[in-house]
């Protein structure tokens, strides 16, 4: 029953790192601790069953065990899709879909990141949004009757600023898995 | 009764029908809905980078609802389910609020706690209600069937959304879909994930989740899925001929927003609802709708 599907690693309790998990929690992964491991988590996750190796409870075990470049190195961490399933479920308060994004923040920070997302930085930065909307939509729009849309990035151009210096100190490695495009795209 | 229209990134690009759709319901139903220029991104595309620039983000936009004093209305699932959080988190976290109010005064905002924010629909169920809702209904949809899509941040997380629905078992979409007088067919996988969230890193990964649904969907007999949501619309409708072809098969699943079939219902004809955007047509429902042309 617990036989896993193989993962990247083999945990190693000789390298556990103590103070991973409360890293976590301050990441903004609150509950992480109340986890007993019952898996209900696993058990409503739609991921799971389609992506092999994938498993919130183990994720959080290993999170719990110290196992910080484990945990932050593996391209895994990057396949939940925050549909909070896993939250719903949970008998002991575990938010596991924040401990989700407190791990993405922690991998980012320790250069672990998708290729595409910087790119989503910049595009904030400059038009404020993910699409740019120019004269072309706003023709489309008048047509139908709405009302025109702006994109300014100003605001977030600042608000974004320290963000992007981090992005760009961290050099930006290559992602854990290559990102195949499309999203942003049609 | 008034609140702000908060658009999103996507709908006032790429969905128009949607957002036509549902602005003429929302006249029909004498709800004004307030146009702010300045509303950009809710934030919800920076959280895996950063939790905290994400929720500034949200905080700008909350704070520029709050100068217009109301409440915050939008079709997009994942800006309600972001926007919702940030507003019950600055709400909550005094700490957390003086940081974000500490960046937003380089920008000339500040956020004043107790804002609110609505998908639209919910705003129709819980703020416009059923009787008025009902009221507004000219000729029913009788004959055709519906799968509802409620996707993910629309009910969850629960606490956030203040369990306006059951996030195991919901049931707004199903009695929307029976007020226009058509079925609401269940097909096992309500709520259900699309994927979404993935398809600009996993885009395989996201097509396996939304064929389990179009799959059920097809299933089910229905006349089409009625969705709420851009992102669940980009991978029903937008990838559904990539999912037919990268893993051999042959759907073939009409995707429409609900307002829009509201909007039928309410008595406007297909092209004031922007049904010619649709990408996978059901012409049977069109033409038993289409008046003159």
């Amino acid at each position: 029953m617990s036989d896993h599907p193989k993962g990247p690693a083999v945990l190693d309790l000789d390298r556990a790192d103590l103070g991973f998990s409360q890293e976590v929690v301050e990441a903004g992964g609150g509950g992480l601790r109340n986890c007993y491991g019952c898996g209900a988590c696993s058990a409503f996750c739609p991921i799971l069953p389609k992506a092999e190796g994938y498993d919130p409870r183990r994720l959080i075990r290993l999170v719990l065990l110290g196992q910080r470049e484990l945990v932050l190195g593996q391209p895994l961490i990057w396949l939940c899709s925050t549909c909070y399933s896993c939250q719903e479920v949970c008998p002991q308060q575990v938010s596991f879909t924040e401990i989700s994004f407190a791990l993405k923040n922690l991998a980012v920070e320790a250069g672990f990141l998708p290729s595409g997302l910087p790119a989503q930085v910049d595009l904030l930065s400059r038009f404020g949004r993910l699409y740019e909307v120019g004269e072309f939509e706003n023709e489309k729009r008048a047509k139908l009757g709405l009302p025109p849309q702006e994109s300014q990035g100003g605001d977030y151009r600042s608000l974004l600023a320290g963000l992007a210096a981090r992005l760009g100190g961290a050099g930006s490695r290559p992602g854990p898995r290559e990102d195949k495009g499309g999203g942003g795209g049609s | 009764m008034r609140a702000a229209f908060y658009p999103g990134c996507t709908v006032p690009v790429r969905n128009l029908n949607y957002e036509l759709a549902s602005r003429r319901v929302a006249e029909k139903l004498g709800l004004e809905l307030v146009d702010e220029p300045r509303f950009q991104c809710c934030g919800f595309p920076m959280k895996s980078l950063s939790i905290e620039d994400a929720l500034t983000l949200a905080g700008r936009n909350l704070a520029l609802g709050g100068g217009l004093g109301l409440d915050l209305v939008t079709l997009c699932s994942a800006c309600a389910g972001t926007l919702a959080e940030a507003a019950h988190e600055l709400d909550r976290n005094e700490e957390l609020r003086e940081r974000v109010n500490q960046r937003l005064k380089g920008i000339g905002l500040k956020y004043e706690p107790g804002r609110k924010v609505f998908h639209f629909v919910r705003y129709l169920v819980e703020e416009v209600g059923w009787e008025r809702l009902e009221a507004a209904v000219e000729r029913p949809l009788k004959g055709f069937g519906f799968v509802p899509h409620y996707g993910c941040h629309y009910l969850k997380p629960s606490e956030v959304m203040e369990r306006f629905d059951d996030p195991q078992r919901p049931r707004t979409l199903h009695r929307l879909i029976e007020l226009t007088g058509a079925r609401a067919v269940e097909d096992g996988r309500a709520p259900g994930c699309c994927g979404g969230g993935l398809l600009g890193s996993e885009e395989e990964l996201a097509n396996l989740l939304s064929a389990d649904r179009l799959l059920a969907a097809e299933r089910a007999g229905a006349d089409g899925l009625a969705l709420i949501c851009p992102f669940c619309n980009v991978m029903l409708e937008g990838q559904q001929k990539k999912i037919n072809k990268s893993l051999e098969l042959d759907l073939r699943v009409p995707i429409f927003f609900l307002p829009q079939l509201l909007g039928l219902a309410m008595g406007f004809s297909p092209s004031e609802l922007g049904f010619k955007l649709n990408r996978i047509k059901n012409k049977e429902l069109v033409e038993a709708f289409e008046d003159g042309t």
